[in-house]
Parts: structure tokens; sequence; C-alpha cells
């Protein structure tokens, strides 16, 4: 392993005190509990806390600011945060109107968030997000994982929470958003943990694994590599396949995100976009708005996911509004 | 049960995990997310620097004390998941001043169910409850039939190795491994390891009683 790192036991602390100081005009940090939130408390309005393990960055602390999240808990790498730290977060930002948990869909994130609802004085709300279609759903499994829709679901809520908006209507949209989104992801490399360090997977030069989530967990399948025309094709049909299984239109006006998993380099990625792109307004999708970049991350791996929210004047009103982050600033 | 055998028992079980790193990190990395023996660490050292305050304690309010520390610490599913064993584990504790090895076992139980409920799992599922279960059971049974405690002890790392053999040929259902599908086959639980591991060190520790 070849990293930035003093002592593997202090790099979530050293960079979440960088990342601090680097953006000391929209947010600040507390340790022990350990959350981030925004310099300015806002007030009248629902907050809008997530969390989960460091390794995604810039989600969950880069989207704390105006616009999108009021508080973010970040845990130890790839692993969900503790409740202790929700119930701080809540505490520093709730402003009278309920407290709204996004929350990825995976074991540990919903228990810890779970067992923090039950000790919360607050009136609370949970979206629980899982976006990613690489995963079968099953009423007798954990389900499918919260991916890169998170990112479109924090930054659609957090709008709408800035309106004034009720507890009720901001999970009501957090949900729609959810359930209107898919994403899949492939990958060229594994991560690797910093404190583990080795690679979480062995994987050849000539091999990808395809539908792999966000913390090196393998995917369905482990392929052949291919061109690019070819693997984005597989991922677009999958999302398609996705929205045909939940009887959802397979056409009209979408928001096309190609997210990075860390060590793809841009011009990758807007060779991804331009395939997907090119692929989704043939199928009849009309590509209304676009985001390419490192969103949600898994450490150092090589690879993109693919994801298509299907967009009604609702949700792209939310997606266009003014939003000052670390992650993500438009309009402002 | 004083809370100084509470102590030494997590002090065995941290020496224990911290000899299995290679095993429970291979089984992680094999399906999982290569996670699960750094918290086990994390939560292992958090109850060590308890171990001048539990001294202090009854063993269910040490009990009760070691929950709260780890779902402070840990994280991830193993967080709450032995958090909730250690804080159910000490209820039915808290009546008895003296207890007996049937009182134990009770305890032990009502920590295993408390984790079927946080994870909404059963047995079956390739994860740790295919080990507590089976171990849980069998305490309980050999318990109420009087047997002495050595005899229990070795009876109990027989039917958790067992119970960790039982996951290599499931389909995970729970946990990060269940987006897997067939994958996960042939593959043992590394959360079914590390209890496997714990469990086996305080019966080595029951069988080596003077």
């Amino acid at each position: 392993m070849k990293k930035f790192v003093n002592n593997v036991d202090h790099m979530l602390v050293e960079s979440l005190t960088g990342f601090a100081t680097a953006h000391g005009d929209l947010v600040e940090v507390q340790f022990d509990p350990t959350f981030v939130s925004r310099k300015q408390k806002s007030h009248n309005k629902v907050a809008i806390i997530s969390g989960g393990g460091a390794g995604h960055e810039p989600l969950h602390a880069g989207y704390v600011g105006k616009g999108m999240l009021d508080a973010a808990c970040p845990g130890q790498v790839f692993t969900s945060p503790t409740p202790d730290q929700m119930l701080a977060a809540a505490e520093a930002v709730h402003a009278d109107k309920g407290v709204l948990f996004i929350v990825k869909n995976y074991a540990g994130d919903v228990m810890n968030f779970e067992m923090a609802t039950e000790m919360l004085p607050f009136e609370h709300a949970t979206v629980l997000t899982s976006d990613d279609c690489a995963v079968v759903n099953s009423t007798y499994t954990t389900g499918r994982r919260g991916v890169a829709g998170t990112v479109i679901i924090e930054k659609c809520v957090g709008s709408l929470a800035e309106t004034g908006a009720d507890l009720a209507s901001c999970k009501a949209l957090g949900d729609k958003i959810n359930l209107h989104t898919s994403s899949i992801g492939a990958a060229l490399t594994s991560c690797t943990v910093p404190a583990a360090g080795r690679p979480t997977f062995d994987i050849s030069d000539s091999e990808i694994e395809m539908g792999v989530g966000i913390h090196g967990e393998p995917g369905r399948r482990r392929e052949a590599m291919r061109t690019a025309d070819a693997i984005v094709d597989d991922m677009v049909n999958a999302i398609v396949h996705d929205f045909e299984a939940k009887q959802l239109p397979t056409q009209g006006e979408i928001l096309l995100l190609v997210n990075g998993l860390g060590a793809t380099p841009l011009m990758e990625l807007y060779l991804i976009y331009n395939t997907a792109a090119k692929l989704l307004t043939e199928k009849g999708f009309s590509i209304a708005r676009s985001l390419v970049g490192n969103y949600i991350t898994a450490i150092d791996m090589a690879g993109a996911s693919l994801t298509v929210c299907l967009l009604d004047n609702e949700i792209k009103q939310h997606w266009d509004s003014p939003v000052h982050t670390a992650g993500l600033r438009w309009g402002c | 049960m004083h809370s100084s055998v509470i102590n030494r028992y997590a002090a065995a079980i941290r020496d224990a995990i911290l000899a299995h790193e290679a095993d429970i990190e291979c089984l992680d990395r094999e399906i999982g997310d290569g996670d699960h023996y750094i918290n086990m660490k994390r939560g292992c050292e958090a109850i060590a620097s308890l171990a001048d305050e539990l001294n202090t304690l009854s063993a269910a309010d040490a009990l009760n004390k070691i929950g709260m520390k780890l779902l402070s610490t840990i994280g991830g599913a193993s967080g709450p998941l032995f958090a909730s064993f250690f804080m159910s584990m000490s209820k039915p504790l808290k009546t008895s001043d003296t207890m007996t090895t049937l009182q134990i076992a009770l305890a032990f139980e009502a920590g295993v169910q408390a984790i079927m409920q946080r994870g909404k799992a059963q047995a079956g599922e390739k994860t740790m409850l295919d080990v507590l279960i089976p171990v849980a059971a069998a305490f309980k049974q050999l318990a109420e039939q009087g047997q002495s405690g050595k005899d229990i002890a070795a009876a109990l790392k027989t039917i958790a190795s067992d119970g960790l053999e039982s996951t290599r040929n499931m389909l995970a259902t729970k946990g990060r491994a269940s987006g897997l599908g067939e994958r996960a086959i042939g593959h043992l639980d590394a959360g079914a390891k590390s209890c496997q591991v714990m469990i086996d060190t305080i019966c080595d520790l029951v069988l080596s009683k003077q």
C-alpha cells in the first residue's frame, strides 16, 4: 500500500480537520462524537442529516451546506457511524421541524440509525436509499444497496427543506426519487482500505467486476475486460431493465450521473458519459440534466457507476435550485 | 460471576482475535468488504480500556457498560449487534447476586435473541447467528441437565465450530455478502468466525480452570 498517511488510526481525524479548515466558510467539525455541520445553523426547516462510512468522499460531509445537508456523520472507513454521532448531530442542527435521516441501505447503517432514532427526542423520519440495480431485491435479504442516487436525493430533499416544507413532504420526495433512480457500477481494480493495507479483492488486468458496490464488495459477475462501449451498453441495459421491472417509464426526461469510484480520470468518465448519453437517447430518453465526476467514491478504486434518475418538474426544480457545499455548488 | 472474570475473558478474547487476524480478514476479503477484523479489534481495545472501571461494577452492570461502549465505538453492523447482545445479557442478571450456570446460559440466550431482533435475522442466513443460536440452545439444555461447567465448555467448543462450518455452503441473505448470490457459497462467514473464536477462547478458559 502506498498512500499519503501518517498513522492509519489518525487518518480520519486529520482528513476531517483538513476538510473543515479548507471549507471553513461553509462547515465546522466536532469530534467525539464526530459530525460535520453547517457553519451557519438554519432555522425553521426540517434538519437533513446523513452519514455513512468514510472512504466515499465527497459524500456525505462534502454535501453539508446551504441547499443540501444540515449535518453529516462520518464513520470509520467503510464502517457505519454510531448512534451517539447521529444523536449529537441531531441535537446540534434540529430546528423544530423534525429531523430527516438519509441512510444508504446497508445492514450496519440501518441498525445504527435505527438505534439512534429509538433514542431521539424529536419528530423524525428516514429515507432509505437503495438505487443499486446490481443487487436483486428480495424480502429475505438486506436488499438493494444505496449508491450514487443518494447524491441526487440529498440535493433535491435538501432543496425542498430550504423552502420550509414539512417532514412528511421531505420524506415523500426522497422516497419518490429513490424509486425513480437506478444505478450500476463496474470496477477495473479493487480499493485498499488503509487499515487493512492491501486490496480488498484480487482482479487481473483482463477482468472487470460488474455490479461492484462502493465498498469493494464483489458484484454479481466477474467478466472479461471489453471496450468501454460494450461495458457501458451492459450497464445501460441493466438500468433500463430495472425501470421495466419496476413498471416505470423507459422514456422521457432524465438526469444522467456518471460517477467515478476514485481512481478513474475524468477523461474516461466523459468517454463513458458520451456512450451512455448516445445509448439512452437512442432508447427514447431525453437527457435533461447531467453530472460527471467523483461524487461518491470507493477510496482508490478504478471504476465508474452510471445513475439514471427519471425526472418530473418537482425533481428538476429541486435539482436546479441553488446549492453551496464543498462537493456541489451552483446557482449562488 | 464477578466482573474480574469478565475482564479476564475480555483480555483473552482480545488476544485470540488479534491472533486470528489473518483468518478473519481473509474471509471478509472474500465475500465482505474488509473491515470486520479492524472493527473487532477496535471493540476489543475499547473493552480493555474499561478494565479498571469494570472491576468496580457488578457483573450485570459491567456487561451493560461493555454494550454501551461498543455501541459508540465499533459502528458498522457489528456495533449494534454486539451492543444489543451485552445490554440484553445484562438484564436477566440484574436480579441475582450469585449466579448459577443456568442463569448465565439464560442471559446468553437473551443476548442472542437481541441480536436476532436487531439484525432481523434467523439461523441459516450465513451470519454470526449460525454459531450463536446452536451454542445458546445447547448451553441452556446442558445447564438444565445440571452438567458441569467443564463438560458444557467441551461440548460448546464443538458446537461453535460445527456452526461456523455450516455457513460454508449457505447463501448469504443478510449483511454485506447478501448481494453476492451464489458467489458466497463455499466461503465461511467472517462474523461467524469471530464468534467461534470468542466462544472457543472462553470455553478453553473454563476447561483450564483448576
